[in-house]
């Protein structure tokens, strides 16, 4: 027993150990709601906030369903990501391959980045308004630097022997950029892409709590200001979950690329 | 000499950006100085809020409130996060009983929290800590159990075999132990506290740096929201590399 930290449970007692876990948290929660220590408005039951998400998913609110709100996040997250990835991947690779870019981009950078992304929520709100250009605006500033570390490292760390031998057949500098080191650097791209995505989403959100109106921000906004926690916890449900599900997702395919290049 | 290149090349870029960004907005003016502000501009609302203040109070007053407002909630988070995560690492039976749970809240980002926080404490400190509370949290407990699950289980044995006692074995060898983990993720709590603060004080505040931002972004001041970003920016820095000095004294044993 000496080390009983590192010897995994029985898979039984684990599952059984983890319902447990699971109907205390739930348990003490409904509790808390049923006895009245606190009342419905400010903790509903759990079942409360399923089947507040539930009708949600049918009956408008803020303007639009649940799934519409969804949606609408979804366009946005979209364009901010793909943005952050075509601005950030090709700088990256740029400055692990010319050391002059490097030396320009990195101080500019290293100066920006110390900024919480939700810090350009003003300026996104004056330049682009609040339609859809504010909000892309915070997403790209939150997934751009993971997108621009994660190819830059990819570049930096690139086997030596590949540059060299392309460099003795004769390939060029741009040449060799394209078809030596993007591909050599794909894992630590998509690595990079995994934790963009993540912070993205999560710039999204705080996007949508102060300068959206529409997506499943603006509709925990509005639940707060009708005081419906139950709303407010089902707009939280929905995006745990679809982060959740972006997670997922990326990590599949960033395990997939590791495992063509035998990486793991 | 690839460093003093460096440096010059630095020194260089910022050199030009700052020399455009005054030549565009105050000489040629082609960049519309209500949206984004001059040097000058920059330089005098740097001034008014240090001296007269401005949303209530001095720049020093708001970064002030802000800084004590992440101090608490970090604090909390890393305590109950640091003790909750040890223990997760420690006993397979305690990780099997709260992962369930603990998977439920982890996949909500922090600044989801934001509405419920101002639902249930309104728009004062309460509501802020708890924000920050719930930012800083996971990422405590997640890597504080893994620092733990990764200890070389042979001074774990070595430490057993001589008959240390559970006290000191938990102090003596799971935290020194976990220590490199415990502090990477302490620095992502604090800047997930960062954040989530600016975020929450946006959303509505009495006081802070998220408050100068939002009152800025409202009388349509360009300088003003700049004075702002930088000043989350420094503190933001600042509070980094205090918690970085902190790791190098906590484990001197890593330092060169």
């Amino acid at each position: 027993m000496a080390t009983s930290h590192k010897v995994p449970l029985a898979r039984r007692e684990a599952f059984l150990l983890g319902v447990l876990g699971l109907c205390c948290f739930l348990g003490i929660w409904t509790a808390i709601a049923q006895l009245h220590l606190a009342s419905p408005q400010f903790l509903p039951t759990p079942y409360a906030v399923l089947a507040r998400a539930i009708h949600l998913v049918s009956e408008p609110f803020a303007g639009a369903t649940l799934p519409l709100h969804l949606l609408r996040s979804l366009e946005r997250y979209g364009y901010g990501v793909m943005l952050a990835a075509l601005l950030g991947v090709p700088l990256g690779l740029g400055m692990g391959w010319y050391g002059w870019l490097d030396h320009v981009i990195t101080p500019l950078f290293d100066a920006l980045r110390f900024i919480a992304p939700i810090a350009w929520v003003p300026f996104a709100a004056l330049w682009f308004g609040t339609g859809i250009g504010g909000p892309i605006l915070i997403i790209f500033a939150g997934a751009f630097p993971p997108c621009l570390i994660g190819a830059y490292r990819g570049a930096r760390f690139v086997d030596a022997k590949y540059v060299e031998a392309a460099r003795m057949l004769g390939s060029g500098g741009v040449r060799t950029l394209i078809e030596v080191l993007l591909p050599a650097s794909v894992p630590s791209i998509i690595a990079g892409l995994r934790v963009g995505a993540g912070l993205g989403w999560q710039s999204l959100v705080g996007a949508e709590l102060i300068v959206a109106s529409a997506g499943v921000g603006y509709l925990m906004v509005q639940g707060q200001s009708n005081v419906s926690t139950p709303t407010v916890m089902a707009g939280m449900l929905a995006i745990g979950a679809v982060g959740l599900l972006i997670d997922v997702l990326l990590r599949a395919a960033e395990s997939l690329v590791r495992r063509r290049r035998g990486l793991t | 000499m690839p460093i003093s290149r460096r440096m010059i090349h630095a020194g260089a870029t910022i050199g030009v950006v700052l020399t455009a960004w005054a030549l565009l907005t105050e000489v040629t003016h082609s960049i519309s100085t209500s949206r984004f502000p001059s040097p000058l501009q920059f330089w005098q609302s740097a001034k008014q809020i240090t001296t007269t203040g401005y949303a209530d109070g001095t720049l020093l007053s708001h970064a002030l409130h802000s800084l004590k407002l992440v101090i608490m909630g970090f604090a909390v988070a890393a305590i109950i996060g640091v003790a909750l995560g040890l223990l997760m690492g420690w006993s397979r039976r305690a990780e099997a009983v709260i992962n369930p749970a603990f998977l439920l809240i982890r996949p909500i980002p922090p600044l989801a929290w934001i509405p419920l926080a101002i639902l249930w404490l309104g728009l004062g400190d309460g509501a802020k800590i708890m924000v920050i509370f719930f930012a800083a949290f996971v990422p405590a407990v997640i890597n504080t159990a893994t620092g733990v699950r990764t200890i070389d289980e042979h001074f774990i044995e070595a430490a057993r075999m001589l008959g240390t006692r559970r006290r000191r074995l938990v102090c003596e060898v799971l935290i020194p132990g976990a220590a490199p983990m415990i502090f990477t993720g302490l620095r992502l709590s604090l800047q997930a506290s960062w954040t989530t603060l600016v975020a929450a004080e946006l959303v509505g505040a009495l006081a802070g740096l998220g408050r100068v931002l939002n009152m800025a972004q409202q009388d349509i001041y360009p300088a003003m929201v700049m004075v702002g970003m930088a000043a989350v920016g420094a503190l933001g820095w600042v509070t980094t590399r205090v918690l970085a000095e902190a790791e190098r004294l906590a484990m001197p044993w890593l330092s060169p």
